[in-house]
């Protein structure tokens, strides 16, 4: 009896190195400009090429400008060092023949939403990327992971990965939550619950009736965010949302979809199959979280307080450190904060559904005064452009928000979308790190609809 | 790659939890195209008192004279001892380049990221994780004396007549005693490889 992740594993096995080390293959290969460069240039010294082209998909996002309209020309970003970055991916590409959705492509965004929405993303692939949150695709039953340069190049040349098997954690999610708790929430609560160490050297797969109910953006939310509980890889089962999801974004002949889909259908844990942790969790408990430090687990429920400091507890001196830097007071309501900058976006939360939930909340009103920026920037071209097609830019502007371009912008300020030393954010992102969105910068991880509701009142709304 | 076998040198302690990596080193450096160079920033956020800006030359910068690896011994420290989570979030090896780079050549901690810990074996620095108990016994060790010994071959840290025992996969600590090269390694068994993956696309042929 096999849990979906030991499933995934025994299929991409190419050879068992002993010790516990697996040569395992590697399906899908995602690329962006800041942790291809020294990877390509591995393999250049070594007069490689890659080992199977078709893998590879290329897109540049993290320091790409927001503000740049049609025909944008690489020549005109400000910051030398980023455009070399962005220039360099494009060359490698053109190199080494690697399909790229170049900063004027329709189809340009971040690599974890761009990958889905074009049927890159497979059910029971293997998926790497240089990026941390590439564990977004596992909510597609696929096994994915975020790896370091050296294992770029070590995909590139070889098609594989030298790892070791993973544990097995299930979460399960049961319940109906309250109508102003998101998908964002939930996993929020959970690192809360299990620590940002809780999934370290482990495989979460997330399953329950919650989960069954779940968009596919939602469940990529909480995918996603498993890197924040330590684990690198996030599953959820293959089932009819997947299927339906799918269905107009693979382009295969009718004999060919159909033998994908009988497989696909066994991309699921057995029924009785032994997991090394397991946890439930009643989402109808749960309300609408807001952190309040400077890791993911320093979250707290939105109507609550920041914490007492406790000398005798082991978090006392992180816990004082992140109070401090927050610019917080022990007991102090989260309510009573003055909020002054608003970003949505992000691979967490910029898909066409978190734009409509936030286009829900601001209809027909306006941003409060004490929002001197309020950033919305969709997560792909194909994001944008469906967004502008249902007029939510419209109503985006109309509130007083930026509607930006596609990249990963203010997640983690890399290009010129970053806050000012004393900001206070509420960010759909997913981490909210010393410095993180800026020097000196105070981020408030929220869902979108949290961060809509705070850039209408400039603070978290009472209820 | 030189073979090396022991690690001795200055240590220090950085006595918090979940150092992320996006504090070893702040995304702003990942701009660089570049391996090498990034010792200078590591830690940035907590060694400068200003912005971090990779074009900026260090020496006109404002050193934060609290931070212990601006410090004398522990700027030429070897060694960091730390808590538990070391190296949480971002996937960076730029993290990795900019400890070794320093001159960092392992870290103590209680647990490690999990992606900060393979990246560590990639470029030849070891990372050591201790129960709390024996992480306990190397911290009071180092607030007396700051230099500590570690062999690689014995997998063990030397405390005056002491030895702690660490646990570290053999095939991994052999990767950072002879600095072997991974891809060559891999690719001495291609042809495994080739025909997996044949077998692969002709019976699931939608992965084309």
């Amino acid at each position: 009896m096999k849990t979906l992740y030991d499933k995934l594993w025994d299929d991409h096995v190419v050879e068992d190195l002993g010790s516990g080390d697996h040569l395992v293959y590697i399906d899908r290969h995602f690329l962006h400009e800041v942790t291809s460069p020294q990877a390509f240039d591995g393999i250049s010294k070594k007069n490689l090429k890659p080992w199977r082209l078709a893998a590879n998909i290329a897109t540049p996002d993290h320091n790409v400008p927001t503000a740049r309209g049609q025909n944008f020309e690489l020549e005109s970003i400000e910051d030398e060092v980023s455009k070399i970055q962005i220039i360099e991916l494009d060359r490698n590409c053109n190199k080494f023949d690697i399909p790229q959705f170049d900063i004027n492509s329709e189809k340009q965004g971040i690599v974890h939403v761009v990958g889905p929405e074009n049927g890159f993303t497979l059910p029971g692939m293997t998926i790497v990327c240089g990026d941390s949150h590439t564990s977004t695709h596992g909510a597609f039953a696929a096994l994915s992971m975020g790896i370091g340069t050296s294992e770029v190049e070590h995909v590139l040349a070889t098609q594989c990965l030298r790892i070791k098997k993973l544990k097995n954690f299930r979460i399960n999610l049961l319940g109906c939550p309250r109508d102003d708790v998101t998908s964002k929430d939930v996993i929020l609560y959970v690192i809360r619950s299990i620590g940002t160490d809780g999934g370290t050297g482990h495989a979460i797969e997330f399953s329950g009736d919650y989960i069954s109910s779940l968009s596919m953006e939602s469940r990529m939310t909480i995918c996603n965010m498993s890197i924040e509980a330590g684990a690198k890889v996030g599953l959820i089962a293959f089932d009819k949302i997947t299927e339906s999801y799918l269905s107009d974004k693979v382009q295969l002949d009718k004999s060919e979809y159909d033998k994908a889909l009988e497989y696909w259908k066994s991309l699921s844990s057995d029924s009785n199959a032994k997991f090394d942790k397991e946890i439930e969790i009643d989402v109808s408990k749960i309300k609408p979280q807001v952190s309040w430090g400077t890791s993911p687990e320093m979250t707290s429920d939105y109507d609550s307080c920041v914490p007492e400091l406790d000398q005798n507890s082991d978090k006392y001196s992180t816990y004082k450190k992140a109070i401090e830097y927050m610019g917080l007071k022990e007991r102090e309501k989260l309510s009573d904060l003055t909020f002054n900058k608003v970003f949505v976006g992000s691979c967490t939360n910029s898909r066409i559904e978190d734009l409509r939930s936030v286009a829900a909340e601001v209809k027909d009103k306006r941003i409060s005064e004490s929002i001197e920026e309020a950033l919305i920037v969709p997560g792909s071209g194909q994001v944008k452009l469906q967004a502008e097609k249902e007029g939510l830019d419209k109503i985006f502007i109309e509130a007083g928000f930026s509607w930006r371009d596609p990249g990963c912008s203010m997640c983690l300020g890399m290009n010129e979308d970053k806050l000012s030393p004393g900001d206070r954010c509420a960010s759909t992102s997913n981490r909210n790190f010393e410095g993180r969105q800026g020097h000196m910068g105070r981020t408030h991880l929220v869902s979108p609809m949290m961060a809509a509701r705070i850039a209408i009142h400039g603070g978290i709304p009472h209820e | 790659m030189s073979e090396f076998k022991n690690i001795s040198g200055i240590a220090c302690i950085l006595d918090i939890d979940n150092i992320d990596t996006d504090q070893i080193i702040p995304t702003e450096y990942l701009k660089s195209i570049k391996k090498f160079g990034f010792g200078e920033f590591l830690f940035d956020g907590w060694r400068y008192h200003d912005i971090a800006n990779i074009n900026t030359p260090t020496s006109s910068r404002s050193l934060n004279q609290d931070f212990i690896l601006n410090q004398a011994p522990f700027n030429e420290s070897k060694i960091i001892i730390t808590g538990k989570n070391f190296g949480c979030g971002s996937s960076r090896e730029h993290a990795v380049w900019a400890l070794r780079d320093f001159g960092i050549e392992t870290v103590i901690a209680e647990s490690f990221g999990d992606i900060f810990y393979n990246n560590c074996f990639k470029n030849g620095v070891l990372p050591i994780a201790l129960n709390q108990d024996k992480l306990l016994m190397v911290k009071d060790h180092v607030s007396n004396e700051s230099k500590l010994h570690i062999s690689l071959v014995d997998k063990n840290i030397v405390i005056k007549n002491e030895k702690i025992a660490f646990e570290v996969d053999s095939g991994m600590l052999d990767m950072i005693i002879t600095g072997q090269d991974e891809v060559d390694i891999t690719l001495s068994i291609s042809d495994k490889i080739k025909s997996y993956e044949s077998n692969r696309l002709k019976h699931k042929p939608w992965l084309n």
